[in-house]
């Protein structure tokens, strides 16, 4: 790959420069009426929360619904303004930044969703959706654009013929790879993976991990890996934050945190997690909120 | 197992209409379920675990017909020529269904005592107190708490695994003979999964019902069932007791299957 930004520092994740800063980010929505009912209070859907992802490494930030994994995710790229906090990439101030200077940098920080049937449009043939962010980004036209689309596909496992169809004519594996290519058609150095394989059948999801893990050593990509499955979490993660009602309550090297989680919270998850064996019943550990 | 099974499919087959002609999503499948019996039926999406389940409780997609020569035989009757009015009568109190999703499967506008006292009335019971009273006593049962307070709130005014907990007091409240449970924890967060698969099994063994889970997840099947039917494009490709097929799984498929499962380092 030849780009204009220069060779990237790859390393491992440990004692590795930190390529996003988080640092007391805080996000409170406003109160909702509910149909029936009183107004609800405010909701503070993240709180205070601090965290470095290195370059190179799988972040896993993982939590049940409500945990504010969701909402942090978004923060860090600006697709919501959070109340409070700075969010630093690779040194610039992503939540100072104007709207040209933020529209360029993010071509540098990319994010798949968890359902590509509703992430795709319906109507547009997949190699226009793929082409769209290499224009927009004015890193290619014409013949070059083609041919990084096709690239793209071939990438994660498709053909460049398939950039003709349209997002019907594919499972949701493949659509799921759809995506990947869009996001990474633009050179990111940086991708939020936000449930990205949660809604795939498990044969299909194991060899989308294994895409993303190949992508990233080929690339040298940064993930921030968002997801409430800590099975699939363990295969990926190098570190893994767990968020419970928007804070972190820990936040370890994954072989650390799977073999000797400190937190209540952390070993109630993981003590919940089925066992796919019927020889085996866990002892589930609850955990009541502090 | 001497005695006639409680429910029996002989070469179901389901088909739905579509574009230049008609799909099938079920393949000619047979199995039986006996009184008693924890039974998955798991698989990826569209192998059509769920096309049976819809069969067997005859709550059919439009477009979607049982095929000719499909028997399916639930207490001796034959559920596939019943007429509307007594499978009603079946539906719900020797049968019934658990569905994946809470929130669109209660009515949003009704209180939730009110939705569990309605399966009682539509049973059989006449008055409205003790329908009511049922009703509280079986919330109570799947552990929700205060459960005469609750009884009056409206679903929205619930958590998911408390709303779970109300569809599977609307489920068992006539004490029906099966339970068909389809993705019943899969819109769960894992820690309540963990509590509704608990409860789960705590009525399966105080009631004796039999339970036919339709899951894609191994782990829920490891949880509750002792016998498993693995499909994979609308047929059983293998029928066995759990232990065999998560210990010596014969079919290349199972195997493929139980090989992908994401499970933890220290479940290993």
């Amino acid at each position: 790959m030849t780009d204009d930004r220069g060779p990237r520092t790859v390393n491992a994740g440990t004692g590795a420069a930190a390529l996003v800063s988080v640092r007391n980010l805080t996000h409170v929505y406003p109160s909702r009426r509910a149909l029936f009912g009183p107004t609800g209070a405010p909701r503070r859907a993240v709180n205070d929360v601090s965290f470095d992802i290195r370059r190179g490494e799988t972040l896993a930030l993982v939590g049940e619904s409500g945990s504010g994994k969701t909402t942090t995710g978004r923060a860090i790229l600006r697709l919501i303004e959070p109340t409070s906090g700075t969010v630093t990439f690779d040194g610039t101030d992503v939540l100072a930044l104007d709207r040209e200077p933020l529209r360029k940098l993010r071509r540098r920080m990319q994010v798949v969703f968890q359902d590509p049937q509703s992430s795709l449009d319906p109507r547009m043939r997949v190699g226009r959706t793929v082409r769209e962010g290499i224009e927009a980004h004015e890193i290619a036209e014409g013949a070059d654009a083609d041919r990084r689309v096709a690239r793209a596909l071939e990438e994660v496992g498709l053909h460049s013929s398939d950039a003709a169809k349209l997002p019907h004519e594919f499972s949701g594996g493949q659509r799921q790879r759809i995506a990947i290519a869009r996001a990474l058609a633009v050179e990111p150095e940086f991708v939020v993976l936000d449930e990205a394989v949660s809604a795939l059948d498990v044969t299909v999801q194991a060899q989308v991990l294994a895409l993303l893990t190949q992508l990233q050593r080929d690339r040298g990509l940064t993930y921030l890996f968002i997801a409430h499955n800590l099975a699939v979490v363990e295969r990926i993660a190098t570190r893994v934050a767990v968020m419970y009602v928007g804070r972190v309550v820990e936040l370890a090297d994954a072989a650390t945190l799977y073999a000797s989680p400190q937190h209540g919270y952390t070993k109630a998850l993981l003590s919940a997690v089925p066992v796919p064996d019927p020889r085996v019943r866990k002892q589930r550990i609850s955990w009541d909120g502090k | 197992m001497s005695t006639s099974p409680l429910l029996d499919v002989r070469d179901l087959s389901v088909s739905y209409a579509a574009r230049g002609g008609e799909t099938r999503a079920v393949n000619g499948v047979s199995f039986a379920v006996h009184a008693g019996e924890t039974v998955a039926l798991v698989g990826e999406s569209g192998c059509g675990k769920s096309s049976i389940a819809y069969a067997l409780m005859r709550v059919m997609a439009p477009g979607a017909t049982i095929g000719a020569g499909s028997r399916i035989t639930f207490e001796g009757h034959d559920l596939v020529a019943l007429d509307e009015r007594r499978m009603r009568d079946l539906r719900g109190r020797r049968l019934s269904m658990i569905f994946q999703e809470p929130a669109s499967a209660l009515n949003p506008v009704m209180r939730v005592g009110d939705q569990v006292a309605e399966v009682a009335r539509l049973h059989g019971e006449r008055s409205r107190h003790a329908a009511w009273d049922r009703a509280v006593t079986m919330l109570d049962r799947t552990g929700i708490d205060r459960a005469r307070e609750r009884a009056f709130s409206y679903p929205h005014e619930l958590s998911g695994g408390m709303r779970q907990r109300v569809l599977i007091a609307m489920a068992l409240l006539m004490r029906p003979a099966l339970v068909i449970a389809d993705e019943p924890t899969s819109a769960l967060d894992v820690t309540v999964q963990a509590q509704i698969l608990d409860l789960l099994r705590d009525l399966q063994r105080e009631t004796g019902m039999a339970v036919l889970l339709i899951t894609h997840d191994f782990g829920v099947v490891a949880e509750l069932c002792s016998r498993a039917m693995v499909m994979r494009d609308g047929r059983i490709v293998e029928d066995a007791p759990a232990d065999d097929i998560f210990h010596a799984p014969a079919h290349a498929y199972t195997k493929e299957l139980l090989g992908a499962v994401p499970r933890l380092a220290s479940d290993r």
